[in-house]
Formats: C-alpha cells, structure tokens, sequence
C-alpha cells in the first residue's frame, strides 16, 4: 500500500513530539517531512534558561539528532519557512519555492515573542529570549558589554536575568505590576521571591512602564513613562508571547488567538491538523510543555486512525528553573469568596506554602522555599481530589521535616512524577522492576521521565531508592562503572587489589555482573585497572582493548587506519623525514599532515600494511592513539630563541622518553616552555611547564579539549630533577586513583587540586609513588617492534582470512 | 519455489581463529566479519555497521554481541539486530565446523 505523506510545518517541541507519538502507533503509516525555520535540528527550548545560566551546552539540549531523522526516514528542510498552505490543491509551498503535497497536515508554529511597539525596539542590543539565536545574542552581548535590562518580571525575565547575572553582567528587571510572576504567585510569595534575587544581586524597578528605547545604532537605555531613565546596552524582552498563526490564516484557517481546533486537535478545514502553543483550544493557547505533548498524543492516535479519549484541556504548573530558589505553583492559586486558603509561612526560613480549596476540593497551590511537595499536590489538584479537613494540614508537611521518601512512598501509582512528559510513579516503578531501570538516566531513557526540564529528577531518584531499597545507593548510582554492575571504580579498584584478582574474567565473575563477558565501557576500564594494580604481573587482554590500543594504530572512518611514530619533543631530523617519505611513496599513502600535537601523521594505511610501515620506519610508536602519553610540546627556548631561560626542547625530550608507553585512565599531554609567554601551550595541558628565571613552573589540570580548563599552577621548582620527581609523582598518583577515562582536568577539579598539593608535599608518600611509577614503566616495550618480531601476534591481529 | 543455491565456502581453520578477535573473509565482494566466541560457537555477519559503515571486524565482543568500534552501537552476532536504542540489522551467515575446517554457507 502506498504511503500516506504527512507533513509537519514546525520542527519544535510539540510538533516532533506528536511525530514520535505518530510513529510509536504506526511506524509505518506516513511518509513523513518536515519543515523548520530553525537551522537546527529540534532541540529543547526549556533548557535555554540553562544554557544561559551556564548549566548545560548547547549540544546538550538537542532532543532529536540528525541522526534520529534519518533513521526514522524522516525527510528534514531545516532553514525553511512554509509561506503558504493550499488545502486546495493539498499543498504547502516553502520560501525557497519548493511545493510539497501532503494527505495530512500539521502545523506546530509555535510562538512568537511579542515586542513592545515602542520606539527603538528595532534597535541593535535588543533581543527576545525564545531561540538559540537569541541566547547565543546574549552570551556575546555579555562579553562586551555590562548593563542589562530585563523588560518583564515573569518566569521567562527572571530566567533570562538569573543567566546574564552568571554572565557577570548587571542586571535590572522592569516589571509593571506590584510584584512578580504574578500570573503564578500571590502578593506573598512574589515579595519572598524578589527578596531572594535581590539577595542573588538582581535590580528591580516595579510598576514601570518602558516608553522607549534610547541610544544611536545600539541601545543607550531606557525611558519610562514616569520619566525616569535607566542605562543599559542589552534589553531583553520578555513580556509574552503570542501563538504564531500567521501562516494559518493567510492559508484560511479559522484562527482566534490561535489556530482555532476541536477535542481531536482538527483545525476548521479537514486534512490539518494544529498542535502546540500555536493551537488554542477551548479559548486557550497553552505555553508549557505538558498540556502539548498531551495534546500531541491524542493527535497521533486520531491521525493514526486509533481510537482515542479526546483532549479536554489541562490544568497548569510551573516550577521557576533559578538556582537557589525554589517556586512551584499550580492550578487556581487565588482564594475570593468561594475558594479558602490554608496558608504556612515560615519567615525564618523563608518557607511560604499555600493551598487553595474549593470545599473539600484542592484547586490549587503555591509553593516558595521548598517545593519538594509540588508534584504531588499537583496530581492532586488534576483530579480536584477530595480532602478532608484532618488531612488538609498535614499535606503541607511541616516546615524543615526531611520528607524525602515517605514522600514518594505515599504517592498513588497513577500520580504523575514527571510533569511535563505526563510520566507516572506506577510507569516509573515499571521500567524499574519489569524493564531493569537501575539509573535516573535510564529511567529517561525508557520512559521520558526528566526529559523535558528536568525538574522531577530529585523525585525519580527518591523511586529509584523507594524501589530499590538497600541495593539503591546514590552514591554508586551515580558512579557505577557501567551498566553491568552496580559497583563504583573504587570499589572495583579495591576489590581487585583485597581479593588479588587477576584477570578481566575473574573480577566480572567474582564481583557478580550482570552480564557475562562485559560491555564496551567495563572490559577496557578493568583491564586497566588490573594493570595498574600488577604492573609487572599483569598480562594486557587485547580482547578488552578498543582497537586502536589493540592495533596501536587509530582507525579511521573507511576502517584504514593512521601511524603517527614518536618525535620526541617535537624534534625531528633528516633522517627521520627521509624514512617517512620513503614509506609514503612505497605504501602510497594517501596524507601526510602535521599534527595539533607536533608531529607528523601518515593517514590512510591498510590494515595490512601496518607492521611493514612500522618495519619500515623503524621509529618508536607515537602513542596516538593511546590512553598514555601522546605528545610532548616544546617550544625552541634557550637554545636558539632570545627570550629563552631553559632548556624546553631538552626537558621536553627527556620526559617524553621517560613516561612514553605508559598506561594512564585517559590520555595525558604535556608541553613545556622556555618562557612565560608559553609557545607551546603550557596552560592548557594535563601537565605544563613553564621556565622562569631559575626554575620551573609547573601547571597541572589544563585541557584543550571538550572543556577548556586552565591549568592551575602546582608547585615551583628549581631544577630539572625536580621537576622529574613531582612530574612522576603526580602522574602516578593519578593513575592510582582516576577512573578509567577520567582526563586529569576533570580528576583535579574532582578531587581538588589542595588534596593534591598535600599528597606531594608528603616527601615520603613522593618517593613511595615515584618507586611506583618506576615499576610501571620498567615493562615498557615498544608495541610496534613487538608486533613485527612476533609472527602469532602479527597473523592474528593483522592477517585476514584467505579461502582456499 | 524459488530458485536458490547454497554455496559452502572454505574459510580457514579454527586455529586460525583467535578468541573474540575478529577476521574479515571477502567472499564475492562482500566483506565478512568471521568471530570465534568464547563458547567456542563460529559466527559471521556482513562486516559493515547500518549506522555508518563502521568495521565490525575490529569490535570488542562480549558473549553473542559486538560493539561497533566507530559508535559502539552493540549488535548481536546470533541474528544481527541492533540493540535498542539503536535500530537496524545486518546480514548474518550460517557457518559449519567440520574437521577444524570452517565453512560459509551462503544462500544466493
Ligand atoms: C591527529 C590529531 C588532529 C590533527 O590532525 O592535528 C588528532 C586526532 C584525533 N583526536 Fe585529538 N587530535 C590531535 C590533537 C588534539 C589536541 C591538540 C593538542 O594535543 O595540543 C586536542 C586538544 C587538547 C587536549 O587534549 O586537551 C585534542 C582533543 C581531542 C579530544 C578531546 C579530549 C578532551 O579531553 O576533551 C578527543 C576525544 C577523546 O580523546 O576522547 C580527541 C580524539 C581524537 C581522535 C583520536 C578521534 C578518534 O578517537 O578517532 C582523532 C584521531 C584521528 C585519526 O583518525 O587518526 N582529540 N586532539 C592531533 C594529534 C596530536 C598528536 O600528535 O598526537
Ligand atoms: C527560555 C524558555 C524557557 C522555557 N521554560 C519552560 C519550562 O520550564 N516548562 C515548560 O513547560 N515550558 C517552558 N518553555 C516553553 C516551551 O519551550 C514551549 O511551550 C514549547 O517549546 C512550545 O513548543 P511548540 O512546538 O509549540 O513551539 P516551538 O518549540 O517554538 O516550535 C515551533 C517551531 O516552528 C518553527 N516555525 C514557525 N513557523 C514556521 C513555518 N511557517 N515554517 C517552518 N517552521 C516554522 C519555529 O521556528 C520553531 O522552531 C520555555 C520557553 C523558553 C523560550
Ligand atoms: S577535531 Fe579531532 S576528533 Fe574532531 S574531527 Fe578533527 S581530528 Fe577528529
Ligand atoms: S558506524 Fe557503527 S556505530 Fe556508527
């Protein structure tokens, strides 16, 4: 049967939502496109407030990766906007011009955010916070500039203020009523709350109007209408946002303030379909997340052809996502004449809880200090529960009693845990017991629980140890060296060395796995472990090697494979470049490229080939593809450079011969320079040398990498021996105690760079790990001579098989 | 019924096969990944991951499954589903031990 062509207008959080719901019903049913105005695949937009505050990076918010796309034969055109919908001919039209029929249609436009029609709105320095456009506009603004102003005092102005804060600029907030969020909050908790940012270094100018923008190209300021000025290069606008139906009505779409639709998310014309913030439903264009994947469900069913409950509308929380504060509040959260208010208000603390009750009905609640109750009145208050007048107080805890479990313990199974994915503790208790969830991670994984905001983690870490009882640790449960065991490295570590174990096999027997011959991430971390703990007696398992520390060589994304030989401190020679050149032409290799680690890689050599180059060579491995030394950097220094005040290239070479080979948790590169100006990047590495007048400085913790991390100055020493003596020490003392893949940037910040210091200064401990580390380094061979001069090893590593 | 031949392709000896390492047989211009489990059991599958194309070949193998060393998808050598997830599968072949001799079994 042909496929039916679905086509989705809108490549955000509700539309790729109700595609994952559409394909979890019928994979099969749709041809599916989609069309984004956005250059990015869809990412999660709550978490923008994150990414500014600092938490999270970008790539980390991406929700659907291009990847997901492609596997699910998803046809994407990022970068571009539909213009028009003809239900006519049933086609959309896009602004490069391109026509895409459809048989059904949805359009999940979204918001736009709606800028004041003041004058200087269009000026330069002036942004909404909606898109990553926008966040990133603010991350720049912050580098340049210091004054901001936030316009609107409601969730989205003070999570866009908290960020620019942590961005070290100062921020003042302009709100137009007499206290904050008032949409979410009463008069009491938004007074706390405005204390608590104060408190946190946020200016607040309340009950003013901004009547213009001032300044020339870029903003100078704001003017109010009380005639009052404020300075400011950076205005961020976050007064509201209106559901973006342009595309709707041009098409002839019965819109209101959103696309009007039904209970089954029908628009007025038949074949399109509208879900997300642009919809409005029964009068109401929803803003948060959980009402639009609700919605998103009953969408995909009813596309789908299955039979489906409809959409009644939801009722609404909302947690503020600022460190520091805690602010939930749900459903009908004002008391009149009906409604009664059962209020706790602990000034001390700064703990305000309160409950609004229709009768015997809870409608809703505000929470401020401590909102760990906030999901589960919210459950509550969807069901409008019916509650008697004996337990009404004791649903507000009293204030400072740790609740933690019994919380979770007395939840009902249908209660919801993860609000915005509308995930229950009874379906979170099920993937723990029936599908094996042992982490929050994995919990996300099979059930989206803390996908979206993240909020309900605390929570579904508290299940998770409801749950499990005595086999939950939190501890461990963050450190388990993998999914094959619930262990953390040190115990691992510790094990290894109390039972003297010795083999891959034997630890994973021994301290009961899960699974019988391990993963991807234990086989490798054990053998390293085993290794460091019997330097001399351990033998290496290539079988837990990932290949290119069993084939010493990196492999490539054609499965060929690159040779980088040793040059030790970057020094090379003629004779030395004339080998190489002598190999690229025999073995027509296809690159030569220097590396970012200075030295020379051949690039695409066959597998095949590998143990003649190296022959051919005959240089020693350069390790570039080792958890081990890589490279040492110098710069020329004192031989020949006029500022030079040490030998750099010497101590260069030295230590690179000294510590090549060895095995470390994760790569380690050095470089040493001859001079503070530091030509070779000492700042920036595991261990950096830097020469002043007399000595050495050394710097430890830096990376280059993933994240940027400035090394941090270990000790100053006066001679070379010295400097040997902590190098080795530091080293080993890493090995020792890092987990396996554990940079020595991240190790320093997790084990603190003082613990370090008083290890080292420790003149007996010094000696006693440089005893260690010499251990260590006598079973150094070089792996290529000992491949060549093997034949087994060289057969069975490097030989395909031949049929006869 | 249609038509299909069985061809039986000698690929070596079972000494020739190290333990969970793997070794690649080109067999009519197909490439194929040859492993030797722990249990002893011979298991071959189209050496090329349905990710990206990644070498199955030089994969870590742990029991019945190997990890893609380009993305460490885990696909299992018994009937060459990829683990959730992931999704997706690759060819596997039926092989035979006879005498220490290994065959192929390919079906055209
Ligand atoms: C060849 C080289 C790039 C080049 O053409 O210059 C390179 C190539 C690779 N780097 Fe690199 N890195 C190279 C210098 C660097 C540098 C610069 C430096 O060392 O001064 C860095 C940043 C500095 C640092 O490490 O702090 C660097 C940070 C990374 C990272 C991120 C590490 C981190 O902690 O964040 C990875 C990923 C990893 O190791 O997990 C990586 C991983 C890789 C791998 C091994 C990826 C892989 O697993 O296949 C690349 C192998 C390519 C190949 O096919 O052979 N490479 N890599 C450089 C070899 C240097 C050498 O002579 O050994
Ligand atoms: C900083 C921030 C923090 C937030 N925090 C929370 C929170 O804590 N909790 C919560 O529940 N919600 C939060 N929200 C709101 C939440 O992100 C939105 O409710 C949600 O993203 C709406 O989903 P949507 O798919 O309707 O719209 P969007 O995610 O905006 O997706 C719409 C997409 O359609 C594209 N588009 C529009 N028109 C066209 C066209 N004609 N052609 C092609 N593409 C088009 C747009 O570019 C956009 O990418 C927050 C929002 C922001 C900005
Ligand atoms: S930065 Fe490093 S890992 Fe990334 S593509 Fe370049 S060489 Fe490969
Ligand atoms: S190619 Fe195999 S996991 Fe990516």
């Amino acid at each position: 049967m042909e496929k039916k062509k679905l086509v989705l207008v809108g490549n955000g959080m509700a539309g790729v939502r109700a595609v994952e719901e559409i394909l979890k019903v019928a994979p099969e049913k749709f041809e599916i496109t989609i069309f984004g105005s956005e250059p990015h695949p869809n990412y999660n937009r709550i978490l923008l407030s994150k990414v500014l505050q600092g938490d999270t990076e970008v790539k980390d918010i991406t929700l659907n990766d291009w990847d997901w796309y492609e596997t699910n034969n998803i046809r994407l055109y990022t970068d571009e906007t539909v213009v028009k919908a003809d239900p006519g001919r049933k086609v959309v039209v896009s602004d490069k011009g391109r026509i895409e029929p459809y048989d059904e249609l949805i359009l999940a436009t979204g918001s736009v955010p709606f800028i004041l029609p003041i004058p200087g709105a269009d000026k330069e320095g002036v942004t909404a916070f909606r898109d990553l456009e926008d966040t990133d506009k603010m991350l720049q603004a912050s580098k340049k500039y210091k004054k901001a102003a936030v316009i609107g005092g409601g969730v989205l102005g003070l999570e866009a203020a908290r960020g620019l804060l942590n961005l070290g600029m100062e921020v003042s907030v302009i709100h137009i009523s007499t206290f904050l969020m008032e949409r979410q909050l009463d008069e009491t908790a938004g007074k706390l709350l405005q204390k608590e940012l104060e408190k946190q270094g946020m200016n607040f100018l309340l009950e003013k109007q901004t009547q213009a923008i001032i300044g020339n190209e870029r903003v100078e300021g704001l003017i109010f209408s009380d005639g009052t000025v404020l300075e400011a290069d950076l205005v961020v606008m976050a007064v509201g946002i209106r559901p973006n139906i342009k595309l709707a009505q041009e098409s002839g779409l019965q819109v209101n303030r959103g696309i009007v639709v039904n209970d089954f998310l029908e628009t007025s014309i038949p074949h399109i379909y509208s879900v997300g913030e642009c919809a409005e439903h029964n009068g109401i264009p929803y803003g948060l997340v959980a009402p639009l994947y609700e919605q998103g469900k009953v969408l995909a069913k009813h596309i789908c052809g299955v039979e489906t409950a409809p959409y009644k509308g939801s009722v609404l929380s909302t947690q503020l996502k600022v460190s520091g504060v805690e602010v939930f509040s749900a459903g009908d959260f004002l008391e009149d004449k009906e409604k009664k208010a059962l209020k706790i208000f602990d000034d001390y603390e700064g703990v305000y809880k309160k409950m609004v009750f229709r009768g015997n009905q809870i409608v809703g609640a505000v929470l401020f200090g401590d909102s760990q109750e906030g999901n589960r009145l919210f459950s509550l208050i969807k069901k409008q529960a019916d509650i008697s007048e004996t337990a009404k107080v004791s649903l507000l805890q009293p204030v400072g009693q740790d609740t933690g479990d019994s919380l979770v313990a007395e939840m009902s199974s249908e209660e919801t845990v993860c609000g915005c994915n509308g995930v229950s503790k009874g379906r979170i208790i099920e993937s723990i017991q029936a599908e094996g969830c042992t982490t929050v991670d994995q919990i996300k994984a099979c059930t989206s629980a803390s996908r979206s905001c993240g909020g309900c983690k605390p929570l579904v870490a508290d299940l998770l140890q409801h749950t499990l009882g005595a086999d939950f640790d939190r501890s461990i449960q963050k450190e388990a060296i993998c999914s094959c065991t619930s262990l953390s490295r040190d115990e691992v570590v510790e094990e290894i060395r109390s039972k003297g174990l010795t083999h891959v096999k034997e630890v994973m027997n021994v301290l009961g796995w899960v699974s019988e011959e391990g993963c991807s991430k234990c086989r490798p971390a054990i053998n390293y472990y085993l290794g460091m703990v019997h330097p001399t007696r351990y033998e290496d398992e290539r079988e837990s090697r990932y290949v290119n520390e069993r084939l010493h060589a990196n492999i490539q994304k054609d499965g060929t494979y690159s040779v980088v030989p040793r040059m030790y401190g970057g020094v090379t020679n003629s004779n030395d470049l004339r080998k190489i050149a002598d190999v690229v032409d025999k073995y027509e290799i296809p690159l030569v490229k220097v590396t970012g680690g200075q030295r020379i890689d051949l690039f695409g050599v066959k597998k095949e080939d590998l143990p003649k180059v190296w022959s051919d060579l005959d240089m020693p491995s350069g390790y570039a593809y080792g958890k081990s030394l890589r490279t040492v950097k110098t710069c020329v220094g004192e031989q020949f450079c006029r500022f030079g005040t040490q030998d750099s290239m010497g101590v260069g070479a030295a230590l690179e011969k000294k510590f090549e080979g060895l095995q470390t948790p994760h790569k380690v590169k050095m470089a040493v320079s001859a001079c503070p100006r530091s030509c070779a990047e000492s700042g920036f590495k595991d261990i950096g040398f830097i020469g002043i007048d007399g000595g050495w400085e050394i710097y430890v913790g830096g990376n280059g990498g993933n994240h940027v991390r400035r090394g941090d100055l270990l000790y100053k020493v006066k001679t070379d021996e010295e400097l040997m003596e902590i190098t080795g020490a530091y080293l080993q003392y890493y090995r020792e105690t890092a987990s396996y893949l554990e940079r020595t940037s991240a190790w320093v910040d997790r084990v603190g760079l003082p613990h370090i210091q008083s290890v080292l200064d420790d003149k007996e401990k010094r000696k006693e790990l440089n005893v260690r580390m010499d251990e260590a380094l006598s079973v150094y061979k070089d792996p290529w001579k000992e491949i060549i001069n093997n034949n087994k090893t060289k057969n069975e590593l490097f030989e395909s098989l031949v049929r006869s | 019924m249609v038509n299909k031949s069985v061809v039986k392709v000698l690929i070596g000896s079972m000494h020739e096969l190290p333990e969970k390492l793997g070794k690649t047989v080109k067999v009519g211009g197909i490439d194929i990944a040859v492993f030797r489990l722990s249990n002893g059991k011979i298991r071959a599958i189209e050496n090329r991951c349905p990710h990206k194309g990644g070498v199955l070949t030089e994969g870590l193998v742990s029991g019945d499954s190997v990890f893609c060393p380009m993305h460490d998808w885990k696909i299992c050598l018994e009937d060459g589903k990829v683990q959730a997830p992931d999704t997706g599968c690759v060819q596997t072949y039926k092989t035979v031990v006879e005498n220490g001799k290994v065959y192929l079994i390919i079906e055209e």
